[in-house]
């Protein structure tokens, strides 16, 4: 069976990758759209907490023999809890100055978080096993699908879709989505803005660092997985545009679609081919497909 | 979002108003320095920060004095390196040919990725940049000439002019020190033209500069590709200097090191990019031996710098003698 002069299981096989990774960029996104919302802050650690998420994981196996679905629970907890110190130590003390100090400040701590793993594990990968309950996979006739992977897409979704009614649909997304248009106004109405303020940054750390557990299987785990990763995702935030929770979703699945795709048929541009979309959508809609023109 | 105070810029508006008569003797004073460092300190390591300083000075110009925030020059630093290597090497052109078809080629990309990227403000600029030079270093990475992870090596140093013999460090020490000292002067020349004032204008008031009838994208374009064109100079030269271009020069974390430097030395100051060069290069050569823990500390520096140290070094100097440096 052919299609394009590619076979059918190449064609499909590079398209769930680009599922894949979508899931992760739409994870990723979502996460720095909605601190972006709140802080005003880029947070440019958020590759590093991925990568944080995804070594938590791994050494809660190996050290102290957490399994895969308690660290799926446990790890966004306590880097989400660790994203709360941050804030209040430090991200806090910068609201009253340029937005440009906060992208700073969390480099620095990219940086940092980087070093030290790399420190203690060098930079090779460490395997992480996939959890028993989801290994092998499904013969679907034209491809092989492995459980894991449509465990990933699928958590992926409900994840994502899951805080987009959270934000849009409860009394606290409520809150968020009006403290994020006037802060001093709900502030006044007696809603304790700055705590809110902490919360959404350790809440969006979190979803890094889930999106670093579910990939700990798939990707080997290692100190520069979440560094190169994070600036696939900023040109997917630039593309969306950091205005909608579902334009940051959408953007994130079909860009790694795209760039399966791209795969498929020229290898080559397949790194590039993100950016490329970032340049084209830069001429023609420079506020992104989902933003608001500034 | 918590409530903001007015100024919305990276830098007080009341530093650096005017020119300060001690430029010329702070410049006369620097260049006699370089000019003796040579026979105390190691050329090649000197060579090193003096194109560092010259890269952090040309980030400055966009940085601190036109409030662009570039997370992505080592795009043009990295480059410039590759062609001035490539031009050198694979096309036998004397040094100083080398050199500018590399700060050419920065020239050319600048304008490119310049004119997309002035297309966004603020935060969404430092994104865009970063992205555009992660897509050059995968080119870097892919491209055929440019022998992918082993880089370009053996760059041969050549003779200048066709004359002068480059392979002794002494002799090429002082054509780097004469190559960085004019884009050192270049920088300041331009900060003190009225076109670097209508930068600043532009970075302490956008609104305003454009209600004045200034056309604030031709300014902006104009300044991205002269603080581009710049770091592509640094890096030609530097490719020179260690006969080598690799990937290291077009990383996202060379982006990275230029701003601390620029941060930590004092954005917005004349001579801060110099120092935090200087401090950087330094720490990177005697923390060599301990791996990671460079990039630990830069990460730290960066931390502190944010929170507690935003002048920088020659910013507080500044401030404690009442002059513009």
């Amino acid at each position: 069976m052919q299609m394009f002069d590619i076979p059918v299981q190449v064609l499909f096989g590079q398209l769930l990758l680009g599922l894949i990774n979508g899931s992760f960029y739409a994870l990723l996104s979502l996460g720095l759209a909605v601190i972006f919302g709140m802080l005003n802050v880029i947070n440019f650690a958020h590759g590093a907490q991925y990568m944080m998420g995804a070594f938590l994981a791994w050494m809660g196996l190996n050290y102290l023999g957490i399994d895969y679905w308690w660290s799926l629970i446990l790890v966004p907890l306590v880097v989400g809890a660790t994203g709360v110190v941050i804030e209040r130590l430090m991200i806090s003390r910068l609201y009253q100055l340029d937005h440009l100090y906060g992208l700073l400040l969390t480099f620095g701590l990219a940086l940092i978080i980087q070093g030290l793993f790399r420190n203690y594990y060098g930079s090779s990968g460490l395997p992480y096993t996939i959890p028993p309950v989801l290994s092998g996979g499904q013969n679907l006739g034209f491809m092989f699908l492995p459980n894991y992977r449509a465990w990933v897409i699928v958590a992926s979704l409900v994840v994502c879709l899951a805080t987009w009614l959270a934000i849009e649909k409860t009394r606290l997304g409520a809150y968020l989505r009006a403290a994020t248009e006037n802060p001093v106004l709900v502030g006044a109405f007696g809603i304790n803005v700055p705590r809110l303020i902490t919360l959404t940054y350790g809440f969006g750390v979190a979803l890094a660092a889930l999106a670093g557990v579910l990939a700990a299987p798939i990707y080997s785990v290692n100190p520069s997985m979440g560094s190169d990763l994070i600036i696939v995702v900023f040109a997917v935030v630039v593309i969306g545009g950091m205005g909608s929770i579902l334009g940051a979703i959408i953007t994130g699945f079909g860009l790694g679609v795209v760039e399966g795709l791209t795969k498929a048929f020229y290898p080559e541009a397949s790194s590039t081919v993100i950016f490329v979309i970032m340049a084209i959508v830069l001429l023609v809609k420079p506020a992104g497909l989902f933003g608001k023109a500034a | 979002m918590v409530a903001r105070t007015q100024t919305d810029a990276l830098i007080e508006p009341s530093a650096n108003i005017g020119t300060s008569r001690t430029y010329p003797y702070l410049f006369a004073g620097l260049f006699v320095v370089l000019c003796i460092a040579p026979f105390g300190l190691y050329p090649v390591f000197l060579m090193n920060v003096l194109c560092f300083a010259l890269f952090a000075s040309a980030l400055n110009l966009l940085l601190g004095y036109n409030g662009l925030l570039s997370f992505g020059h080592a795009a043009f630093f990295g480059t410039a390196s590759y062609v001035s290597a490539y031009a050198a090497k694979e096309w036998q052109l004397t040094p100083e040919l080398a050199i500018l078809s590399g700060t050419a080629a920065a020239c050319v990309l600048g304008a490119i990725i310049g004119a997309l990227s002035i297309r966004r403000q603020g935060i969404y600029f430092a994104m865009v940049t970063l992205a555009f030079a992660q897509m050059v270093y995968f080119v870097a990475l892919q491209a055929p000439f440019t022998g992918g992870e082993n880089g370009i090596q053996a760059v041969p140093r050549g003779r200048l002019f066709g004359l002068f013999d480059l392979t002794n460090d002494l002799a090429l020490y002082f054509v780097v020190l004469a190559i960085v000292f004019f884009g050192l002067v270049a920088i300041f020349r331009i900060i003190h033209s009225p076109f670097g004032q209508v930068l600043k204008a532009i970075r302490d008031n956008e609104s305003r500069a454009i209600s004045l009838g200034y056309r604030v994208n031709r300014y902006k374009l104009a300044v991205f590709v002269l603080s581009a064109t710049l770091a592509g100079l640094a890096g030609a030269t530097k490719a020179i200097v260690f006969q080598l271009a690799s990937l290291t020069d077009a990383h996202w974390s060379m982006s990275g090191e230029v701003v601390l430097m620029t941060l930590l030395g004092g954005m917005g100051t004349i001579f801060g990019p110099f120092v935090g060069a200087t401090v950087l290069v330094a720490i990177q050569n005697y923390f060599a031996g301990f791996g990671s823990w460079v990039t630990v500390i830069q990460g730290v520096i960066f931390v502190i710098a944010v929170l507690a140290f935003r002048e920088g070094i020659v910013g507080v100097v500044s401030r404690w003698i009442k002059k513009p440096l």
